[in-house]
């Protein structure tokens, strides 16, 4: 239901930068080198807990080759977040680039800058460390706990804003509202549940590393060439911690391998560049795979304890959540996953009386959490889903009709959207496009609901099906913001130049296309630039599910001004009046009368009342429209071995309107195919002294080609008003999906509930026998 | 050491360090289509072809090309004569952040070399080594089926 007919929005034109990608022309940060430059390695904490007592870094230094080590001893000492936030951060300041205390097995003790990889490596072992141990905590209850051993218990860790943060404590973040009379609902429930979830630690696995080259340009100027999600985040965050004006740091974005919410975190930046700003010459830090395991960022493990109730009627009246979240070493993005938890799942259910939420993030001596694509919803969404087909079943309702008596509608409220924010208070918001039911009666019919499900069988492969309802945002309101800058080339081509950044999703397809359609040109004719903190105007960076809806706001503003701007040159050509006129083809029409853009362009390059003309404009969320979707799969249990086998697998998804279907179903298939993962392979597996033991993609198994089920995407449209061209957001919403879908069809195969992942055969098993 | 062999079509030669990797020489000559994920043979960005066959060049030390014939991503075709695998990869949707792309066209150049009527679970199980976390694999497959169609001449559905 597309409120304009559109040419170019909606229809899935070709990635702009797939054939450079695939003939392998595109540069990424690591096809670049320079000549002279450096290779740094990182040496990590073999402890999980210690104090430096000294470090001795003089053997190293006489090795040939070597030309740098920077250790606490030597490294400024600047309080700052990783996290790659809007200004100031909610995330705690609690790191610095190397610290005396180590806080988790992989924690970065010193940097080594010589002449090759290799000398580098060799130097890693001959710089003397002397720790003096210290207890670890391996669990974040435990953490919270009078008497725990106090991870940050530096005086210089603070949180940058008035929010909650007791270090000593171990509490990183908290966060917690309630609304309506909870206990007097609980109380007089006919119908209650109170149960517990654990969701586990997990690692983004973009096939790109980790990877910075820092370089001085002849004027003395930091250049990072970085593998980032945020690079202007990254400006400031390496700026302060380098004690350098922003004006004296460009970062530059190339293509990116992917990031998931991975790059979001600036955590190598500041070392390349203090490197190179010490050596004065060019600097290449580049991750191994084991490094993006141990030390770079993962999902937050949470463990939830989830209450509902729900009267005869089979109306949910209660949801109340209280969850821990293990934030590992340092507090990346503590609180807002935290709140992220709640204000991107309680909303779906919305006939309740009382609503109450809770989230504590803990401090422990394990690998350090952050942003990773669903960002909360993923853990929250796996509570509340299997919770309520487990209530389903209690009040003898198919949970598909549990969803459709609760679930949020167009034109309603929910007053976690106030009560929740991304350490502020939320904004209130009432939701104006809402495809959830389509998404449940499309969804259920595409897997065969009515006549599959509640099949299950006593064979050895026991067939089962089951769902979720899920939603998302899109940015986050009155926090990220989105600019673009439009520039008309002699043949009517035009120069897109966005902070957005691409970072393989398509982003700069989907802004080409806004950009054309507001214009009236070709998608091929918008050439994109993304991003260059010196070039392209700012923007917060790729994150929070914005780029479509923020970012895609501001290029459809600064289109519309540049067209403005032609109709108003074209209108002189044709002596008429502005009025009437519109963009189409590649013309200016107005009645039978036509001049070619490109006309418009070559006078006001050369001819007549000289200027460039070109768009500009910015662009906030007042409101973060949520995009909804409803998952289904059908599953097979091998009741021997444990082994789950994903069959079929549907995805009905409300993006508003797909700027582009083809991409939309990427990331959704994308999506999935991630979460499956997560929910039965991938998994950090420590031992009893915080070491990670699978520290590679075959101890780390994620997804490859033969574990695609039959997987099904389907794009129902809905319009949203606030959005560009009707569009929402759709990169995070379905990694959501598969956790509780998989526990959900478990139950109905065997009759077993899954409430801690993964759900790995030898887990599985377990419960199947009882234990 | 010096090594001698044909790279793309072309005699190659270089001095290397014994133990010296296949992907890091080439990239240091300038084909850095080739990628690096791991280094350790567990994910496929870095698959080239040695004699026709698929190999992660993170795995092949310098003296194991003497005298055979590499083929790199940009030796299969360029932007503006892609090779029909690379224009049904853009067509088909299945590159996404295209780190994964190059090792996926070449190990499905491979499969299509041996194989020119493969069923989907022939090219699923022949792109097995190559890791892609953007694209869960769906549109990939599209793809190589698309692309062995047009290969065999076929019009498309
Ligand atoms: S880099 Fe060679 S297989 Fe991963
Ligand atoms: S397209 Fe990104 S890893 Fe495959």
């Amino acid at each position: 239901m597309n409120e304009y007919d559109t040419t170019v929005v909606g229809h899935s034109v070709r990635k702009l930068d797939a054939m450079g990608l695939a003939s392998g022309r595109h540069t990424f940060t690591d096809d670049f080198a320079l000549p002279g430059m450096l290779h740094a390695r990182l040496l990590l904490s073999p402890h999980a807990h210690a104090r430096i007592t000294s470090v001795d870094a003089s053997e190293a230094l006489v090795l040939p080759g070597v030309v740098s080590v920077v250790s606490a001893a030597n490294a400024p000492r600047v309080f700052h977040t990783t996290a790659g936030q809007g200004f100031p951060e909610p995330s705690p300041h609690d790191s610095v680039m190397f610290d005396w205390k180590v806080r988790h097995v992989g924690d970065r003790v010193a940097v080594i800058a010589a002449v090759s990889e290799e000398v580098a490596e060799a130097a890693l072992g001959l710089i003397r460390v002397n720790y003096e141990v210290l207890e670890p905590v391996f669990d974040p209850l435990r953490a919270l706990e009078p008497g725990a051993p106090v991870i940050h218990d530096e005086p210089e860790a603070h949180a940058a804003i008035p929010v909650v943060y007791r270090p000593k404590q171990n509490l990183a973040a908290s966060a917690e509202f309630s609304t309506g009379p909870v206990d007097e609902v609980w109380d007089q429930a006919t119908h209650r549940l109170d149960r517990t979830y654990q969701v586990h630690r997990a690692s983004h696995c973009a096939i790109e590393p980790h990877e910075v080259i820092a370089y001085l340009d002849p004027d003395g100027r930091l250049i990072l060439r970085s593998s980032t999600q945020v690079p202007f985040h990254a400006r400031r965050i390496v700026a302060n911690v380098l004690g350098l004006p922003v004006g004296r740091v460009r970062v530059i974005k190339p293509r990116i391998g992917g990031g998931f919410g991975g790059k979001q975190e600036v955590f190598l930046e500041q070392i390349a560049g203090l490197l190179c700003l010490r050596t004065e010459l060019p600097v290449r830090l580049r991750l191994t795979r084991q490094e993006v395991f141990m030390t770079s960022r993962t999902r937050h493990p949470q463990h939830l304890r989830l209450r509902s109730a729900a009267d005869g009627e089979g109306r949910v009246t209660l949801l109340d959540l209280d969850t821990v979240l293990d934030t590992g070493a340092y507090g990346s993005h503590a609180l807002t996953v935290a709140t992220n938890t709640g204000s991107k799942v309680l909303p779906l259910v919305n006939r309740t009386r009382a609503v109450r939420f809770r989230a504590r993030s803990a401090y422990t001596t394990l690998p350090v959490s952050g942003a990773y694509r669903g960002y909360g919803a993923t853990q929250g969404a796996f509570a509340l889903n299997v919770q309520m087909d487990e209530m389903a079943r209690d009040l003898g309702l198919d949970v598909l009709e549990l969803w459709r008596r609760n679930h949020i509608r167009s034109g309603e409220s929910s007053p976690v959207f106030q009560a929740l924010g991304e350490g502020t208070e939320g904004v209130p918001m009432s939701i104006r496009s809402c495809g959830l039911e389509q998404c449940l009666e499309q969804g259920s019919k595409a897997i065969g609901w009515e006549e599959k499900r509640g099949r299950g069988g006593n064979g050895r492969l026991v067939r089962g099906i089951g769902m979720a309802a899920l939603m998302q945002g899109s940015g986050i309101p009155r926090i990220d913001m989105a600019s673009a800058t439009l520039k008309l080339n002699d043949d009517g081509s035009v120069n897109l130049l966005v902070g957005a950044t691409d970072l393989g999703t398509g982003s700069d397809t989907i802004l080409a296309q806004i950009a054309a359609e507001t214009l009236g040109i070709r998608a091929d004719q918008v050439v994109v630039y993304s991003s260059d903190t010196d070039l392209t105007p700012f923007d917060t960076g790729a994150y929070a599910s914005s780029t479509t809806y923020i970012s895609g706001e501001a290029v459809r503003r600064a289109a519309s001004d540049l067209a403005g701007k032609i109709i108003r040159v074209a209108a002189r050509m044709m002596g008429t009046e502005l009025h009437g006129l519109s963009l189409r083809g590649g013309l200016v029409i107005g009645g039978d009368r036509v001049v070619a853009v490109s006309d418009v362009a070559l006078r006001s390059l050369y001819q007549e009342d000289q200027e460039q003309l070109m768009g500009m404009a910015s662009a906030w969320g007042e409101v973060s429209p949520p995009p909804f979707s409803a998952h289904f799969a059908e599953i097979e249990v091998d009741t021997l071995t444990g082994r789950i086998r994903v069959v079929r697998y549907v995805a009905a998804v409300d993006c508003g309107v797909a700027i582009n279907p083809a991409l939309a179903q990427g990331q959704t298939e994308g999506a999935v195919m991630n979460g499956i993962g997560y929910a039965l392979c991938e998994e950090y597996l420590m031992d009893d002294r915080g070491r990670m033991r699978n520290g590679s993609f075959v101890g780390y198994r994620i997804p490859s080609s033969r574990d695609v089920p039959d997987l099904v995407t389907i794009l129902v449209p809905t319009y949203e008003p606030t959005g560009p061209y009707g569009a929402k957001s759709i990169s995070e919403i379905s990694i959501n999906g598969p956790l509780p879908v998989i526990s959900n069809a478990v139950y109905d195969a065997v009759g077993v509930r899954l409430r801690s992942s993964p759900f790995t055969p030898d887990r599985v098993w377990r419960l199947l026998k009882g234990e | 050491m010096r090594v001698t062999a044909t790279v793309n079509g072309s005699p190659f030669s270089c001095d290397v360090a014994p133990g010296e990797r296949l992907v890091d020489v080439l990239r240091a000559h300038g084909l850095t289509g080739t990628k690096y994920g791991c280094g350790s043979g567990e994910c496929g960005a870095c698959v080239v072809l040695l004699d026709g066959e698929p190999v992660n060049s993170c795995l092949v030390v310098l003296p194991r090309i003497e005298g055979h014939s590499i083929t790199t991503i940009e030796g299969l075709g360029t932007p503006s004569v892609p090779h029909p695998i690379q224009e049904a990869f853009a067509e088909a949707g299945a590159v996404q952040c295209g780190y994964c792309t190059p090792g996926m066209v070449l190990s499905a150049y491979a499969l299509l070399q041996r194989n020119p009527h493969p069923t989907r679970e022939d090219v699923a199980a022949a792109l097995d080594g190559n890791l892609c976390r953007c694209t869960g694999y769906v549109k990939i497959i599209d793809a190589v089926m698309m692309a062995a169609a047009r290969l065999r001449g076929e019009a498309l559905s």
